[in-house]
């Protein structure tokens, strides 16, 4: 590094920055399959926050305040979606049949919880975790 | 409906998974994957008993009716392409333990070597044209970290020229999927081959033929593009190459056999008879004298799968009930021996440390075991009676004479001459003649190495002198896939 940058109002707003992007990730991970959004952007979202955070804080420092195992992470999402199909099998239908149904949820009110949700949620740990491990790769190899 | 024919891409996707947990205990992976294959031959054996009771059986995934949703059909063809597959990965990888280095292992080997697996059963399975797509990808980015495992400088040069060809083959697939798409608005194979039959393939859904013909000739180490093959597969371990050998181009062959049987069978005159048999001619000439110029093991046996797919494609291209059979009991034939080749190939080169064939000599007086078994499989590549090779070439040969197609068959019948000479300048330099080796050479064992290929050397065997129950069920499959109605009125139940 030469001369180290004052990047003080950088570090200020990307913990903010940060807040919003996950909360927005999260937001179009839930209105999947039905509208826009779904695993993969989500996933997508929250490996970029992740990745600023990298970028302004210092690998080091990202690693020990969230000490993922991006491989596991990419490994669990793959099993998830796997087992979610196995579900419709053991209920007698077709492999990965969805099923989905209206729950009253307290502060939420009536919410549809559907099976294809966790195999979103699978494919959200992928994409968070490969985009991760990609980057994070290039990023170490140059030691 | 069956659940169960998902099972052959279900099973090693799960597996490979869970093989990630253990990405820095070799030990742990061995057994996993080991065992994990082992159920696979299982499975795939009872889903081709189930295929030869039933016919066709379909899953239409996710509950979505053909031709919206994505359709796995397993008919008799798809069934023995599982099966063999299975039996390959398993042997493949049982050579794998004995010799390929920790640090291969540790850089994900076992996963991919599963993930790769999914991608060919997928493509095997699959119902529709834009899913074979899918399947394709995943089995060349999995075949890409696989022929790059180990990070050689060659293997880094020649990979990355099969990368970039792959992914130009691939966009090239994709172009023609849409172009279909546009042409009939389906992609869902048994529609596709309903709505060509009705427009009684004009020359647009020719030319779209062709374009397929490109890709999968591509992926196949068709004349002229397989110039990527032999160099690509040097360079990897002998457990991956003899998987990549054996087992990739037959995806290729697979598509191609399935596409021309199944969805453009109405010009055989132009697509068949011309250009599939002209291209099959060139592929098996040129495949076989490059095989004839080289001095490398692997690279002999590598030139060799190029002028043996010429011979499939070449039964496709004659398209009687016969000469399909031929073809697909070539594809059986060649993937058994040219694994079980390429696995001898890498025996021979822990003997030896050499895969140059004018530095080996005289392994026949301390591994006369391993000669022997290199002798069965490289005559029955040539097609010595009464080997499965004899058995796969006949019917070809002889329905091309029935047909009047001249010039290839006698093509054929050269290279199959130039076939015995090439394998026989292998026998001539590394078993036979002056004892080159060094004492602590000639006492390097063998032994457990040659446990996973004697089944394949076996099965060459048994292939010939079984011929006739597995010829006729080759002409079972043949008549099948000949006739699409069978596959068209199971998956779109009229």
């Amino acid at each position: 590094m030469i001369n180290k940058p004052n990047n003080m109002m950088f570090r200020v707003f990307i913990r903010l920055i940060a807040v919003v992007v996950v909360t927005f990730s999260i937001y179009l991970f839930f209105s999947g399959h039905n509208a826009p959004g779904g695993g993969f952007i989500g996933g997508l979202m929250t490996a970029i926050a992740i990745l600023v955070m990298y970028l302004v804080f210092g690998v080091s420092t990202i690693k020990e305040s969230l000490p993922f195992n991006y491989t596991y992470m990419m490994s669990i999402g793959l099993l998830l979606a796997a087992f979610t199909g196995i579900i419709s099998w053991i209920a007698g239908y077709p492999y990965l049949k969805q099923f989905f149904d209206y729950f009253q949820l307290p502060l939420f009110g009536e919410v549809e919880l559907t099976t294809a949700l966790i195999f979103d949620l699978g494919v959200y740990l992928l994409v968070v975790g490969a985009a991760m491990t990609f980057i994070l790769t290039i990023v170490e190899d140059d030691s | 409906m069956s659940n169960l024919i998902v099972l052959p891409i279900l099973f090693p996707f799960i597996v490979g998974a869970v093989l990630v947990f253990f990405a820095k205990n070799s030990r742990a992976q061995r057994i996993i994957s080991g065992i994990g294959s082992l159920i696979l031959v299982g499975l795939s054996i009872y889903l081709a008993v189930v295929a030869y009771q039933q016919d066709t059986v379909i899953l239409e995934a996710g509950d979505w009716s053909a031709p919206y949703g994505i359709i796995l059909v397993l008919d008799n063809l798809a069934a023995l392409m599982l099966l063999i597959t299975s039996i390959l990965a398993a042997a493949c990888l049982f050579f794998a333990f004995g010799t390929i280095s920790s640090k291969r292992e540790k850089y994900y080997f076992y996963p991919f070597y599963f993930f790769l697996i999914v991608g060919v059963n997928g493509a095997f399975l699959t119902g529709d044209i834009f899913n074979l797509f899918v399947f394709f990808e995943v089995m060349l980015l999995s075949s890409y970290v696989l022929i790059v495992n180990g990070a050689t400088k060659y293997q880094l040069r020649e990979s990355f020229k099969y990368v970039i060809l792959n992914v130009f083959g691939s966009a090239l697939f994709i172009m023609a999927v849409a172009w279909i798409y546009s042409v009939t608005g389906t992609v869902n194979m048994a529609h596709l081959s309903e709505r060509v039959a009705e427009i009684n393939q004009p020359g647009i859904v020719t030319a779209i033929a062709v374009m397929f013909f490109i890709v999968f000739g591509a992926k196949g180490g068709l004349f002229p593009l397989y110039f990527w093959l032999p160099k690509s597969y040097y360079g990897p371990p002998a457990a991956i190459a003899a998987l990549f050998g054996g087992l990739l181009t037959k995806v290729g062959i697979y598509a191609i056999i399935r596409m021309f049987t199944l969805i453009f069978h109405h010009e055989p005159s132009f697509t068949h008879k011309g250009l599939i048999v002209t291209v099959a001619g060139f592929t098996m000439f040129l495949g076989v004298l490059g095989a004839v110029s080289q001095y490398d093991f692997k690279r002999i046996l590598s030139y060799h799968i190029i002028s043996q797919v010429g011979y499939m494609v070449m039964g496709l291209g004659i398209f009687t009930p016969l000469a399909v059979a031929g073809a697909i009991y070539y594809i059986v034939h060649h993937m058994f021996v040219k694994t079980a080749l390429f696995l001898l190939a890498g025996a021979t080169e822990k003997v030896t440390g050499t895969t140059q064939i004018r530095e080996m000599g005289g392994l026949i007086k301390s591994h006369p075991v391993l000669t022997w078994s290199f002798f069965i499989a490289a005559v029955s590549l040539a097609g010595i009676p009464p080997l499965s090779g004899f058995f796969s070439k006949f019917p070809i040969i002889l329905s091309g004479f029935q047909e009047g197609q001249w010039v290839i068959s006698a093509v054929a019948l050269l290279v199959g001459l130039l076939t015995l000479f090439s394998m026989m300048k292998i026998f001539g330099y590394v078993f036979w003649g002056e004892n080159k080796l060094t004492e602590k050479q000639s006492e390097v064992s063998v032994t457990k190495l040659l446990i996973p290929i004697a089944p394949l050397v076996a099965f060459s065997v048994i292939l010939g002198f079984a011929a006739e129950p597995i010829f006729t069920y080759s002409l079972h499959i043949a008549e099948q896939i000949l006739e699409p109605s069978n596959y068209v009125n199971a998956v779109l139940k009229e």
